[in-house]
């Protein structure tokens, strides 16, 4: 494993349920190493959703600071996260959250319309993370057109083409059947393995989890043994 | 860019409510055609008044005639270079509801001062020399199957009897806003028949029509003409042909102000329907917009996807509704030509309707778009689950 590529420290959020805040996560503090392939485990409300949206800028922190690849995210505004997200993150969630107008080719090459590459360079990256995972020949099918496994194919198509930074992947296998969870693992095991991308993963399922070479349990906003 | 293609795709995914929305805003959009061409169509007849005429009447009200001797000493004026004069007669053919504007003119200092009426010249020369002849704009030929030669006798209101008349000259409009529906024929003949019948009322007109040579002067003019006037029995206002014209225009107001509301009213609607329409689609597709968010798409681009979507659906609807304003238009045209003989749709009614599409598609997007871009990423990815 390399250098720290996510340094974590002092992290505190809560959310406010009426007039009463709900402390989510308490003075957190923890490293990933660059490469890592990292699962999150924990009960419902455990906090560990909230720790990766925190993690790949998509909610503030109250206090504490998270800086992801040298550049410390809690200090960026609005816009500046926006442009960050989009040249360092690479998103998998449970639900895939392709967009449903789109081609598979389209969805997966939605984030390369927010950089500077020609609609030649953008075919050659689509067509290549595409055939990373193995659906060139269903790139003109819709959303609706392919099955769940597929969909998350896709997904994970559109989240490694900007070879981004970090890759976050929040309960991927949720809503797969056990063939097709395989096949998303397997898939993001090689993302990690060969590619050396550094996966951060939140989830529910233990077989998931073990696909893991790091398993952190959270409870009550805090790491476990 | 990948945005005009989602705008385009997005627009239509619900498509029975785009084409509903699409379909109501074109009605909505030919309504508010319509109304506006009501309104032009109003004013018309004062966009057809030349710069360098002016008419003069009886300072108390049009209704009170003038005296003919007034003319030689009008023609005598500084800046005149023509006059002519004559009454509104407000005949009617067979029936009343066979209405259309009928004057008694003096006819070679009339057609000298009209030279936007274009007549064969074999027929003006036939029209001058009958004292029983009349000249009768082509759109009222039409109108009752007149053809030249026929004697059509007009029913007096104002001067009683029937006045039976020969059709010696048809007229066409040198450009397509000049009324085709008018019926003109001798004054001399309305007054020598008064002479005999009601010689009380002969030799009075209703008002004369004065061609200056610098329209610039026109004001002097006036004033001079009315100055000589002062003290008389018969004192006189001049004002441009414009200005007389909107002073009937003026009457109607009340009318207008109305057509105007509803055509508000109208707007308001139209922004009802597609707000809606924009909110539904909005509340749907929050998760999207939340992925979009996550994928580094700027708030400004979430407006332009749905602003835009709002854009296609009122412009499309506001083109349909241009379309259909022209055979509507037609329509109205050919049911109510007596009141309006020029209902044509003014270029700048379509450049409105667009107009109000645009105005119209950015307002009914921006709450909805505000809404999507203000949420926070986390409860918008929740709710595409």
């Amino acid at each position: 494993m390399g250098d720290a590529i996510v340094q974590i420290r002092n992290v505190s959020k809560a959310y406010r349920r009426g007039d009463i805040p709900v402390p989510v996560l308490t003075d957190l503090s923890f490293d990933i190493a660059q490469g890592e392939f990292l699962s999150i485990m924990g009960p419902s409300g455990s906090g560990k959703s909230t720790l990766l949206n925190l993690i790949a800028g998509i909610d503030s922190v109250d206090s504490g600071s998270i800086i992801v690849g040298g550049e410390d995210i809690t200090t960026l505004s609005e816009t500046e996260l926006a442009d960050w997200r989009a040249g360092n993150v690479g998103f998998i969630f449970q639900f895939y959250n392709l967009i449903p107008v789109l081609t598979a080719f389209e969805n997966v090459e939605l984030p390369l319309h927010l950089t500077g590459l020609s609609k030649a360079e953008r075919r050659e990256h689509v067509e290549a993370a595409l055939g990373m995972v193995n659906l060139t020949t269903r790139m003109d099918h819709y959303p609706g057109q392919l099955s769940g496994g597929e969909q998350q194919r896709v997904a994970i198509a559109r989240a490694v083409v900007i070879d981004p930074v970090i890759l976050v992947a929040d309960e991927p296998t949720g809503d797969l059947d056990r063939r097709s969870a395989g096949d998303v693992l397997d898939l993001m095991d090689r993302l990690n393995t060969e590619i050396g991308k550094t996966i951060i993963m939140v989830t529910h399922d233990p077989h998931a989890a073990e696909r893991a070479h790091l398993v952190r349990h959270l409870e009550k906003g805090e790491f476990g043994t | 860019m990948i945005l005009p293609k989602m705008i385009l795709k997005n627009a239509f995914r619900r498509k029975v409510r785009t084409l509903l929305t699409i379909l109501a805003t074109a009605v909505a959009i030919l309504a508010f055609g319509l109304l506006r061409t009501v309104i032009t169509t109003w004013y018309g007849a004062a966009e057809t008044t030349a710069a360098d005429r002016l008419v003069t009447r009886n300072s108390v009200s049009l209704i009170f005639p003038l005296p003919l001797s007034y003319y030689e000493k009008i023609r005598h004026v500084e800046g005149v270079r023509e006059v002519t004069y004559g009454s509104w007669f407000g005949g009617f053919y067979i029936s009343e509801k066979n209405f259309f504007a009928n004057f008694a003119m003096e006819p070679e200092s009339y057609l000298n001062l009209y030279r936007e009426f274009l007549i064969p010249e074999d027929q003006k020369q036939d029209f001058l020399r009958d004292r029983r002849g009349a000249l009768v704009g082509v759109g009222l030929m039409e109108r009752f199957g007149w053809d030249l030669g026929d004697t059509v006798t007009l029913k007096g209101t104002i001067y009683p009897g029937d006045w039976p008349l020969v059709i010696r000259a048809v007229y066409r409009g040198r450009t397509p806003n000049v009324d085709e529906t008018q019926f003109v024929f001798h004054w001399e003949y309305l007054n020598e028949t008064l002479k005999d019948t009601a010689p009380a009322r002969a030799n009075e007109v209703g008002f004369y029509i004065l061609g200056i040579r610098d329209p610039s002067r026109a004001a002097e003019v006036a004033r001079e003409v009315d100055a000589m006037f002062e003290n008389s029995p018969a004192e006189t206002l001049t004002e441009t042909e414009k200005a007389f014209v909107m002073g009937f225009i003026s009457m109607s107001e009340a009318i207008i102000t109305v057509i105007q509301a509803v055509s508000l009213v109208i707007i308001v609607i139209i922004l009802a329907v597609v707000a809606n329409t924009m909110a539904m689609t909005t509340r749907e597709r929050t998760g999207e917009y939340a992925v979009l968010k996550t994928l580094g798409f700027s708030g400004f681009q979430i407006t332009v996807l749905i602003m835009g979507e709002a854009l296609v659906i009122t412009c499309l609807g506001a083109l349909l509704g241009i379309l259909l304003t022209y055979p509507a238009a037609y329509g109205f045209k050919e049911a109510l030509k007596q009141f309006f003989p020029l209902f044509n749709v003014d270029p700048m009614t379509v450049v409105l309707d667009l107009g109000v599409a645009v105005l119209v598609g950015a307002a009914a997007a921006v709450i909805p778009a505000r809404q999507a871009v203000s949420i926070r990423i986390a409860e918008g990815l929740r709710r595409m689950g």
